[in-house]
C-alpha cells in the first residue's frame, strides 16, 4: 500500500530528505506502491524498473549520508520514452523500435543523473510524439487520472498522467506543437515548453528538429523551475543549444505580480473556445490583475495560419527524420526481404503506425517536386510572420495569457477517426513552437464534470524567468494544485474503467 | 467540407509513398487519400497572407555557424553500435544483395 510520500512535490520531498524525515528508498518504495495500485488503470508507464530504481535510491541515500548534495539527489523522475537512457530500451511507443536498447544517455538524462535524480520509468506517448491524445501509442492506452474515459492528452500523455496520478514526483516530456502543455492541461499538472535551444535535444529522438524541445512536467511551478535549471544550458552535442547562462529561476518568484504587464491576444479568445474553458481563463486573468499585473490587449494577427504552417513544417521535417528507420542498423526489420527496396518499404509498413505513416506521406508530399514552393517554402515564410507577431507583442507586454486548449480532455476514441479535427485542437500551442518562444501550462480550474483546465503563459525567447514568475504567483493565489483526482471528487480512479 | 475535392488538393498517395519508401495497402491508400485531401485543403490557407519579400524561417533562433575545435574524440565503439543490428555477420550489417 502506498502512503503519502507519492503525493509530494519534488521540493517537498527534497525538504524531507534533507531533514532526514524520509529516505530515498522509502520515497521510491511508496511510488512503486502507488504505481502498482493505479497504473493498471492509468497505463502511464511503458516500463518501471523496480529493482534498478531501488538500487539508485540506495546509492542516493548512501551518497547523502556521506555528505553529498545535489539539486535532485534521491528524487525519482519519470522519463518520456522518446529520450535515450543508456542501457534501457527506447521505443518511442513504436513497433519499429521494439527491442532497441540505447547506447548512450540523452543530455537531459545525463544532467538528471549528475544532479542525483532517480530514473523511475519510461512513460507512454503517441508514437514518435505524433498525436495529441496518446491514442497513437503502438503499445497501450493511457487514461486520464481525472476520468478514465478521457484521453490524457498527448503526445506526452504518459508523463502527464503519472504526475497527475502521483505515480511520479515529476517527469520529462517533449513538445513539438504542444505535447508538454496540452497533456499537462488535460491532466491538471504544470508543463513547461522551454525556448528553442534552451535545453539540449541530444538523445531526444527527433520528430521535427526545428520545433522540438524537452521540458519538465510537474505538480507545481516551483518544481518546473527546479527541473528546468537542471536540464537547461549549452551542450556541445547540440549545436542549436544556446550559450546563455542558466539563472536560478526560483529567485524570480514573488507573491504578487506588480510591475508585470500581461498581454491578451484577441485571436485566442474566439469561436470554438469552450465556454467553461473561457470562463476559467478569464477568472485567472482577473486574479492576475488583482495580484498587481497590468493587462493589455495585443494582436497576433497570423494566429489563424499557425496550424497549417505547423503541419507543413512538422511533417516535412518528420518525413526526413524518420527516413533513418530502414531496418538496416537498428530497430525492426521485415522478414526475408527480396531486395533493399523491399527491405525498406516493408520494414516501414510493418513498423510504423497509421498516424506516423500519414505524416510521413504528407511531409514527403509537401517537399516533393512541384509542391515544395507552394507548401514548404511558403510555410517557412508564414512562420516568419508568426514570429514577427510575437516579437511585436512582446514589445508591449512581459508575458501573454491564453487558454492551453480550446476544450478540456475529450473522450477516448472521439477524435481518432478525423485527423484534421485532432490537429485543430493544437491551435493555441503550435504558434509557440513556430516562434521558438517559451510557454507554461498551469492548472486554472475545472469543468462542471471535474476535468482540469489549463492557463497558458507565453514568454519571449529566454523569457522563462517571467513566465515562471507569473505561473508561480497565479498558482499560489489560486490554489488549484491542491486538488487531487484521488481524494477530492475526481471522477476517475474511484470507479472502474469501462 | 464536401466530399468532392478539387483535384489540386489530391495527394497522390501511391506516388508519395514510393518516394517515402513506405508500402501501403489499398485500404490505407484510400483512407489516406481522403484524410490528406482534407488536410491539404485546410493548409492551402497559408497562401493567403502576403509574403512578398519575407525571409523564410528555417530555424527559430538566430544561431549561425556553430564551430568547435577539430579534435579527435572517442565515439561509440564498434561492438556497442552493432548491439542493435537486426542482422549482422562478422561485425557488419547484413542487407539483401544490392548488385547482381
Amino acid at each position: 500500500m502506498a502512503g503519502d510520500l507519492n503525493t509530494l512535490t519534488l521540493h517537498e520531498a527534497e525538504e524531507r530528505l534533507a531533514r532526514g524525515a524520509c529516505s530515498s528508498v522509502e520515497l521510491v518504495q511508496d511510488l512503486l506502491g502507488a504505481i502498482r495500485e493505479r497504473d493498471g488503470l492509468i497505463g502511464g508507464y511503458l516500463a518501471v524498473n523496480e529493482e534498478d530504481a531501488l538500487k539508485q535510491a540506495r546509492a542516493a541515500d548512501a551518497a547523502r549520508a556521506r555528505g553529498r548534495r545535489g539539486a535532485l539527489l534521491g528524487l525519482p523522475v519519470a522519463i518520456k520514452d522518446v529520450l535515450n537512457i543508456r542501457g534501457e530500451p527506447c521505443t518511442c511507443a513504436s513497433r519499429i523500435l521494439r527491442g532497441y536498447v540505447s547506447s548512450y544517455d540523452a543530455t537531459v538524462v545525463a544532467r538528471l543523473r549528475a544532479a542525483g535524480a532517480i530514473l523511475l520509468g519510461r512513460t507512454n506517448m503517441d508514437e514518435f510524439a505524433m498525436g495529441s491524445s496518446t491514442e497513437h501509442s503502438a503499445y497501450q492506452l493511457t487514461r486520464n487520472p481525472w476520468n478514465p474515459d478521457r484521453v490524457p492528452g498527448g503526445s506526452s500523455g504518459g508523463s502527464a498522467a503519472v504526475v497527475a496520478a502521483d505515480e511520479a514526483l515529476a517527469a520529462l516530456g517533449s513538445d513539438t506543437g504542444g505535447s508538454i502543455r496540452q497533456p499537462a492541461a488535460f491532466c491538471g499538472c504544470v508543463g513547461l515548453k522551454p525556448t528553442y535551444g534552451r535545453v539540449s535535444r541530444y538523445g531526444l529522438t527527433a520528430f521535427a528538429s526545428s520545433l522540438d524541445q524537452v521540458g519538465p512536467m510537474t505538480k507545481d511551478v516551483r518544481d518546473a523551475a527546479r527541473l528546468l535549471k537542471v536540464i537547461a544550458g549549452r551542450d556541445p552535442m547540440d549545436s542549436t543549444s544556446l550559450d546563455e547562462p542558466v539563472p536560478d529561476y526560483e529567485s524570480f518568484f514573488a507573491e504578487d505580480l506588480s510591475g508585470v504587464c500581461l498581454g491578451l491576444p484577441q485571436e485566442y479568445f474566439v469561436g470554438g473556445l469552450d465556454t467553461e474553458v473561457e470562463k476559467a481563463v478569464q477568472e485567472a486573468i482577473r486574479l492576475c490583475e488583482k495580484l498587481g499585473a497590468r493587462i493589455v490587449e495585443i494582436r497576433l494577427p497570423h494566429t489563424r495560419y499557425a496550424i497549417a504552417t505547423y503541419y507543413i513544417i512538422a511533417t516535412a521535417e518528420a518525413s526526413a527524420n524518420l527516413a533513418r528507420f530502414d531496418g538496416v542498423r537498428y530497430g525492426y526489420r521485415a522478414a526475408d526481404p527480396r531486395d533493399p527496396m523491399d527491405l525498406y518499404t516493408r520494414t516501414r509498413a510493418e513498423g510504423f503506425g497509421a498516424e506516423v505513416k500519414r505524416r510521413i506521406i504528407f511531409g514527403a508530399y509537401v517537399l516533393s517536386s512541384g509542391y515544395y514552393d507552394a507548401y514548404y517554402a511558403c510555410a517557412q515564410k508564414v512562420r516568419t510572420l508568426i514570429r514577427r507577431d510575437f516579437h511585436a507583442a512582446f514589445e508591449r507586454c512581459d508575458a501573454i495569457l491564453t487558454p492551453v486548449t480550446p476544450t478540456a480532455a475529450y473522450r477516448i476514441g472521439e477524435k481518432t477517426a478525423n485527423p484534421l479535427q485532432m490537429y485543430l485542437g493544437d491551435v493555441f500551442t503550435v504558434p509557440t513552437n513556430l516562434a521558438g518562444i517559451c510557454g507554461l501550462a498551469v492548472p486554472c480550474g475545472f469543468t462542471g464534470e471535474g476535468l482540469p483546465i489549463g492557463l497558458q503563459v507565453l514568454g519571449p525567447a529566454m523569457g522563462e524567468p517571467q513566465i515562471l514568475r507569473v505561473g508561480y504567483a497565479y498558482e499560489r493565489a489560486a490554489g488549484w494544485g491542491r486538488r487531487k483526482p484521488w481524494r477530492s471528487g475526481g471522477a476517475g480512479p474511484a470507479k472502474e474503467a469501462p | 467540407m464536401s466530399g468532392e475535392k478539387r483535384t489540386s488538393d489530391m495527394v497522390d498517395v501511391r506516388y508519395v509513398a514510393r518516394l517515402a519508401r513506405l508500402q501501403l495497402t489499398e485500404e490505407e491508400i484510400r483512407s489516406f487519400e481522403a484524410q490528406l485531401a482534407q488536410v491539404a485543403d485546410y493548409v492551402r490557407a497559408i497562401r493567403e497572407p502576403d509574403v512578398t519579400g519575407v525571409e523564410p524561417t528555417a530555424h527559430a533562433t538566430a544561431v549561425r555557424n556553430v564551430f568547435r575545435e577539430d579534435e579527435v574524440r572517442p565515439g561509440l565503439d564498434h561492438e556497442t553500435v552493432m548491439t542493435n543490428a537486426p542482422v549482422q555477420r562478422d561485425g557488419l550489417f547484413l542487407v539483401p544483395r544490392i548488385v547482381e
